[in-house]
């Protein structure tokens, strides 16, 4: 039997030695887990895997926080991969603060479902996070206990951060509570692009995305100004200040 | 700018006139007014921080009269909406308006306040006179101090020119 002291000690300097990576971290949860996982990815010193079914998000979570020791949810947050199914991804943030370890978990809900099982009960901090995206992108979480509109006010309509969502917003009104019109965009939005050749070249203007949309390329090509940023092999356009 | 007959300080003399002093109703209750706004702090954004640079030592808005900050719209004078005026606050922002006592003016501070700034988007309002009147904007993101004092000093002069009957005297 050995002395708390003699345990502590030997805990420690177990941890000091070992180091454990998260990549270590996520070879264990495939371990235990299996196919349900993918192949953990390690991209500078963090690691990702995807869950292959987010029903079980909470056996993976609850293993991860018990087992492996990641004591702390940093984030979760969602894609919209819109015009791809399943159109959601959520990404859980994960770390092991004894051992500095960052690890991510992604699963995937399809658009019909937009419902998985809350983590409340493993991070209770997942609480905001998961009205956050209730909010944003209208995927629900079966179990939360409070799960509201987090930013919005209830009963706005829309679930603005949707691809399908435009940027300039739509008209709603909720009396004595909230309304909200269609903000001007003006031809923008106006963005930057990084690493023109000049403040001209750079400074916020309205910039087509590039998209194989026949109407934006028709767009583009009336614009010489802007032309240049998306093409860079096209003739560029004379910006030089005139002399005095 | 040259003042208006009703916004004349009357000169004053005491050798000359005794203890009397001559002048209007409207100039005289114009200047109680002008010179002691009572400032409804609407602090919404980073815009705030600036306004409370006005309100401390450097810039000092008790110079203009304009101290007391009260966190009560009955008791004040001039909403400053200083910061973005989201829609979930917009109607916030309209009660407490509608709450503040007659006479009452509006300084809408910086961009955001002014025309939504640079948030064209679905949360922003786009410019707090959508929903309530502004006397003055001001110009910035955020505006420096100096500004908002300018913009305090020229709503003292708009409050001079204005009939204690609430109509507005038409221009020189």
């Amino acid at each position: 039997m050995l002395s708390p002291s003699v345990f502590i000690c030997v805990h420690l300097w177990f941890h000091f030695l070992l180091n454990v990576a998260a990549i270590d971290f996520a070879n264990q949860l495939k371990a235990r887990f299996g196919d349900l996982l993918s192949e953990p990815a390690e991209f500078r010193g963090e690691a990702t895997l995807k869950v292959a079914d987010a029903e079980r998000i909470v056996e993976v979570c609850e293993f991860v926080k018990k087992s492996l020791g990641f004591n702390m949810l940093l984030d979760i947050s969602s894609i919209d991969n819109y015009g791809e199914d399943p159109r959601w991804t959520i990404v859980y943030e994960l770390y092991h603060m004894e051992q500095k370890a960052h690890l991510r978990l992604k699963t995937e809900v399809s658009e019909e479902k937009s419902e998985l099982p809350t983590i409340t009960t493993v991070w209770r901090t997942a609480d905001w996070h998961e009205r956050e995206i209730y909010d944003m992108m209208g995927v629900r979480f079966r179990g939360h206990p409070d799960l509201r509109r987090i930013l919005m006010w209830d009963g706005y309509p829309y679930f603005p951060l949707r691809k399908d969502f435009p940027l300039s917003g739509k008209p709603s009104d909720l009396p004595d509570l909230a309304f909200t019109k269609t903000a001007p965009l003006e031809g923008g939005p106006f963005v930057t692009v990084p690493g023109g050749k000049d403040a001209l070249a750079r400074e916020p203007r309205v910039r087509i995305p590039q998209t194989e949309s026949v109407a934006t390329i028709s767009r583009l090509e009336r614009r010489d100004d802007v032309r240049p940023a998306h093409e860079p092999d096209a003739p560029q356009p004379n910006t030089a200040m005139p002399k005095p | 700018m040259q003042p208006t007959a009703s916004t004349t300080d009357f000169g004053y003399n005491s050798k000359i006139e005794g203890d009397v002093v001559v002048t209007r109703v409207d100039a005289a209750l114009n200047w109680f007014r002008k010179n002691s706004l009572w400032p409804m702090p609407m602090g919404l954004a980073c815009c705030a921080i600036e306004l409370m640079a006005v309100g401390a030592s450097r810039f000092d808005i008790a110079r203009f009269g304009s101290e007391v900050m009260r966190f009560s719209p009955r008791q004040s004078d001039v909403m400053i909406v200083a910061g973005t005026v989201t829609y979930k606050m917009a109607l916030a922002v309209k009660r407490i308006y509608d709450q503040m006592a007659d006479p009452k003016w509006v300084i809408a501070m910086g961009a955001c306040a002014s025309t939504g700034g640079m948030y064209r988007s679905y949360a922003v309002l786009q410019g707090v006179d959508n929903i309530i009147p502004v006397d003055i904007y001001v110009a910035g993101c955020p505006p420096r101090p100096e500004a908002l004092l300018d913009a305090l000093i020229k709503l003292q002069a708009k409050v001079g020119k204005e009939s204690v009957l609430g109509l507005k005297h038409k221009a020189a």
